[in-house]
């Protein structure tokens, strides 16, 4: 009844305000779709089906608006993003029980504008990892190739999208958690600027570098979704206060004469050389829509994942010291001192990777590590920022590929946590510096794998963003590629 | 290099323990994480301000009002071992962080 | 061997605002446990904090208050460790960079007077409260959680147990001026760490400190500090060489006894809290605080002393409450001698809060009335003795001194038109008093003033009283 591959927001919306669907047709199809692809694919921990019917009766009873777009559209939520009444886990065993009792921001708004929760996705536990391996509950498998990751964190909120059991989902990003699984997904995914979107109510990874996000197949849903979370939140001391453009305005301009650069350190041999053909395409394509393209050095692009992993893993070391066991979450059994109340809790409830962020970050910030690890990383993050404020007094846009390949096997990076870490490099320098990136389809590799192309602006610019990828996007099909994987069908 | 003895502390400060077989594997992988993140002394850092905000918020504060919260019954229900409204723990013995 | 004393104090100042530091939760006290709550307050996942703008306002007054520079470019930190009442596993201080540093007070002790340096202060969080019981578990109770505090460090020059205590009480006096705190011991909302060590007078490192808890009181913070001074001196006069422990004080026994012994530093894992952005604050928000600043006990001292002509001692006792100074300066402002309400303030007023077991805000006295009251003895509309009665009157149900004594008939009669006669008819009956006087006895004048007042129930104006008296004693 409903094929989410052959709509998109607009059209959904049409739809129900013409009544040729009801908001509770469309939610039992989603449900009814998921129920046939979930058994591969694992995009959710939690469904909502009960309420999310609930919802669409009364909707349906009062009637959807025509002026809201994203009233009564089903709409997935990664399942860090507390969720009142609604099961949010972190993908972690510390809190497979755990119920919310507030809201965060970025739900008051879509449940304000009528958007339907569909349930809440997988994801690497508490965001740590690229590639949703280290969920609690199970992988994720890549609708495109369902032996690959489906990249991570948020890969569960990807892969839904990708498969076609929501229309775009709620991600966040705090090294590359969005992109890079946009990428190994073909969908658009973006990052903001940090601050632009509320972090009231997500489950803190680095403070200081985590944004709320969203992912969909194509990039006008994600300028509609984007523009319903933004904002300053009075409850987010380090939201930006800046007024929120409406990001749909940036969608059929023309980019002639955009400047854009390329640094040459995001085309390394690193780099898989599919990736690198499918960027130089996309350059290619760029150029002849009038935009001007030049090659840039930003020398510190390699020290920047050392540098975030002592940053986003000494943030979390702190923001994880409060699952303990005292007032929520899970509590080892049999325990009867309070240190093994904490010791057991914590060593029982967290898995291996993050048990890792934790050591090296209580490493960095330890006495007589803090200088050489904390603040040399600190330091090194001014370097990067640096680079990126030079280069945008000249250039509108950076570019470059999401990641240096496209998804890998499930089970392949996942013993060897440095070469992992090293798959973050091109995501993460726009974490260090605050400001806003997307990625974008631009091919596929031989093997028939999504790749993405990145375009970062400077900080409160994602305007520039969604036009770029909006002309892109209109002068490109891959967007409009579908998994081999249908569901029920594969 | 990072020793068992360092590994075995962290682990404390962080209240994790991992028993023999996990505290060589982890030492092991630390010992590579920390070899990999070494090579930030290559950068000379010497005068640059670290940073450790990226917003473009400064001075953020907020009026002295107060507002009602969740109401205890909703904050309580996620405690694992509660009493007459109170968080239940076993008997705090060690004094040391008070 | 002699041995000089360095002690260290680190007070801890609730302060006195609506709201928490970071949540915007009720502070209240003796409340059901975990009432004043929220999400913020107990930790839960994806919850931020907000600072409370007055509670950095008090710290800044605070800041400036104690001749400390404030930190104009700072930021927030955090200190990482685990313990029950402290839900996030981490207290949201400033470490690195405290928002006032390198300020003093003076203080006076046997009349010399001495500067001590305050190192740095700043604000913080407050923790919960955990409460041990018998059966084995103990009881988390957040309400606390989250209270904004003010730290203050003082530098190592207070070097006896004296200096201490006149420290804490001049502290207590001027944060307590500021209005950001009520500083009361008992109440909780002022708590002192202490830190002591000896070393040979010439030697020039320190010695090995002891901290010292559980010291409830500035008293027990001296006595406590000259046990553990004298403990100290002992030690080491026999050889034996101090331990860095921590010590509980005894207040029943005024000793210190062995808590525990501290086994190196602690690692509380400090870094920038990345939710709070950092603060540039502009010198017009400092001035202006400084500008909002009340008058500071010290100067008032001076001002009672060379405006009004009070003892030294007197503008001491009015000067230590800033309750105290500022009904001082409203009655004085109502146009009362500020000597006269001086007195009464030392002597009728003291005396009944310490009767009453009182605050002066908790009664009904308010400085127009006292003003009143001195201003109907000074112009002999009630005497003395009748101003005691309307004083009671006046500080327990708040009525109105003119209106009071004119209700009951209170007014002294100092009209010689309506005194002559009363005096004319106690002479016409008392004349072996008039030859008494006439023979030299002046005695006899007492004896005949007493009669008047007698026959006027005490409302006679005795100054009055004595003048017709004098003439109509010549006229027989």
């Amino acid at each position: 009844m409903v094929d989410y591959f052959n709509e998109d927001i607009t059209s959904l919306h049409d739809k129900l305000v013409r009544k040729e669907i009801s908001v509770r047709q469309l939610v039992e199809a989603t449900y009814d779709y998921i129920d046939k692809t979930e058994g591969k694919v694992n995009a959710f921990i939690t469904l909502n089906k009960e309420a999310a019917l609930k919802q669409a009766d009364a909707l349906d009873e009062k009637g959807v608006d025509p002026d809201n777009l994203l009233s009564g559209i089903p709409l997935g939520i990664k399942d860090n993003i507390v969720t009142k009444g609604l099961k949010t886990t972190a993908a972690s065993h510390i809190l497979d029980n755990f119920m919310p009792v507030y809201n965060a921001t970025v739900m008051d708004k879509l449940d304000a504008l009528d958007t339907i929760t569909v349930g809440k996705t997988n994801m690497d536990e508490f965001a740590m990892g690229g590639s949703t391996e280290t969920s609690y509950f199970g992988k994720t498998h890549n609708p495109w190739n369902l032996d690959k990751v489906p990249g991570g964190s948020s890969g569960g909120s990807a892969a839904a999208v990708a498969a076609g059991e929501v229309i775009a989902a709620l991600g966040t990003d705090t090294g590359g958690s969005i992109r890079q699984p946009a990428a190994f997904n073909g969908i658009f995914g973006i990052k903001p600027t940090y601050g632009r979107v509320s972090r009231w109510g997500l489950m803190a990874f680095g403070s200081s570098l985590d944004q709320i996000g969203v992912m969909s197949r194509t990039i006008k849903d994600s300028a509609l979704v984007l523009n319903a979370i933004s904002g300053h939140d009075e409850h987010d001391g380090t939201s930006a206060a800046a007024d929120v453009p409406d990001f749909t305005a940036a969608l059929n301009q023309d980019i002639k004469g955009l400047k854009i650069a390329v640094p040459k350190e995001y085309m390394d041999e690193g780099v898989d050389d599919d990736v690198v053909s499918a960027i130089k395409a996309a350059i290619a394509t760029f150029e002849k829509l009038g935009a001007t393209v030049e090659e840039v050095t930003l020398p510190y692009t390699k020290y920047a994942v050392p540098a975030y992993y002592i940053i986003a893993s000494s943030e979390a070391s702190s923001n994880l010291q409060r699952y303990d066991g005292i007032r929520y979450g899970f509590r080892a059994k049999d325990v009867n001192s309070l240190k093994s109340v904490y010791v057991r809790s914590r060593s029982e409830g967290f898995g291996d990777e993050v048990k890792r962020r934790i050591m090296l970050g209580s490493f960095s910030l330890s006495a007589g590590y803090y200088d050489a690890y904390f603040k040399k990383a600190a330091q090194v993050r001014t370097l990067v920022k640096r680079d990126f404020d030079q280069l945008f007094e000249k250039y509108d846009l950076v570019l470059g590929p999401t990641a240096p390949t496209s998804a890998f096997g499930l089970g392949e990076k996942i013993t060897d946590p440095v070469t992992m870490y090293l798959n973050d490099i091109l995501t993460i320098p726009a974490n260090l510096a605050g400001i806003p990136a997307a990625s974008v389809p631009a091919g596929f590799s031989k093997d028939g794998l999504p790749i993405g192309v990145q375009l970062m602006a400077k900080a409160l610019d994602e305007a520039t963003i969604f036009k770029a990828a909006d002309a892109f996007e209109r002068h490109t099909d891959f967007h409009n590629q579908v998994p081999a994987f249908k569901g029920g069908q594969n | 290099m990072i020793s068992k003895e360092q590994v075995t502390h962290v682990a404390d400060l962080a209240r994790l323990e991992f028993d023999e077989a996990q505290l060589n594997n982890f030492t092991t992988q630390l010992d590579k994480i920390v070899d990999f993140v070494d090579q930030l002394n290559e950068v000379d850092t010497t005068g640059i301000e670290p940073t450790t905000h990226v917003t473009s918020a400064v001075n953020v504060f907020r009026d002295d009002v107060p507002q009602k919260g969740e109401g205890r019954a909703a904050l309580l229900k996620n405690v694992p071992e509660e009493r007459d409204g109170l968080i239940r723990v076993p008997a705090i013995i060690d004094k040391e962080e008070d | 061997m002699n041995f000089e004393t360095t002690i260290g104090l680190e007070v801890h100042v609730e302060l006195k605002t609506k709201t928490k530091m970071f949540s915007p939760s009720p502070v209240e006290f003796g409340d059901e446990p975990n009432t004043n709550t929220n999400v913020i307050d107990f930790g839960f996942p994806g919850v931020l904090p907000k600072v409370n703008k007055q509670a950095y306002r008090y710290g800044i007054m605070v800041a400036l208050a104690l001749n400390a520079n404030v930190t104009k470019d700072t930021h927030f930190d955090r200190k990482n460790y685990f313990y029950p009442d402290n839900p996030k596993a981490y207290q949201i201080t400033q470490f690195e960079k405290p928002l006032g540093t390198d300020g003093w007070v003076e203080i006076e002790v046997d009349g010399q007077k001495k500067k001590i340096g305050i190192a740095e202060l700043h604000v913080e969080e407050d923790a919960g409260k955990n409460t041990h019981s018998e059966d084995g578990y103990s009881y988390v109770d957040l309400n606390r959680q989250g209270t904004p505090l003010i730290e203050i460090v003082s530098k190592p020059d207070i070097a006896s147990p004296d200096e201490a205590y006149a420290y804490l009480e001049k502290l207590r006096q001027i944060v307590q001026f500021t209005g950001a705190s009520d500083v009361k011991m008992e109440e909780g909302s002022m708590r002192v760490d202490t830190n002591i060590s000896i070393r040979p007078i010439g030697q020039s490192e320190y010695g090995t400190k002891t901290e010292l808890k559980n010291l409830n009181s500035f008293n027990f913070v001296r006595q406590g500090l000259a046990y553990e001074e004298k403990r100290q001196s002992r030690i080491l006069m026999s050889g034996g060489s101090i331990r860095q422990e921590t010590r509980r004080y005894d207040d029943a026994t005024g000793q210190t006894y062995l808590m525990r012994v501290k086994e190196g530093s602690d690692d509380y894992r400090y870094f920038p809290e990345p939710d709070i952005p950092p603060f540039h604050l502009s010198d017009d928000w400092i001035n202006e605080i400084k500008a909002s600043i009340p008058e500071m006990p010290d100067k008032r001292r001076d001002r009672y002393v060379n405006d009004f002509g009070l003892p030294e001692y007197d503008a001491q006792v009015i000067t230590n409450t800033k309750e105290m100074s500022d009904f001082f300066d409203a009655a004085v402002n109502h146009n009362a001698d500020p000597k006269q309400v001086s007195n009464w303030l030392m002597g009728e007023v003291n005396a009944y809060l310490n009767e009453n077991k009182v605050d002066l805000p908790q009664t009904k006295l308010t400085p127009e009335n006292l003003a009143a009251m001195i201003n109907l003895i000074k112009d002999g509309t009630i005497s003395s003795k009748i101003a005691k009665k309307v004083f009671q009157e006046t500080i327990t149900n708040g009525t109105e001194p003119k209106k009071y004594v004119e209700d009951k008939g209170m007014v002294q009669l100092s009209d010689p038109a309506k005194l002559t006669p009363i005096v004319d008819g106690i002479l016409d009956s008392n004349q072996q008093s008039i030859d008494d006087f006439k023979n030299g006895k002046d005695r006899a004048v007492g004896f005949l003033i007493g009669q008047i007042m007698k026959q006027t129930r005490g409302k006679a104006n005795p100054k009055v009283v004595n003048q017709i008296l004098m003439t109509e004693l010549k006229k027989r």
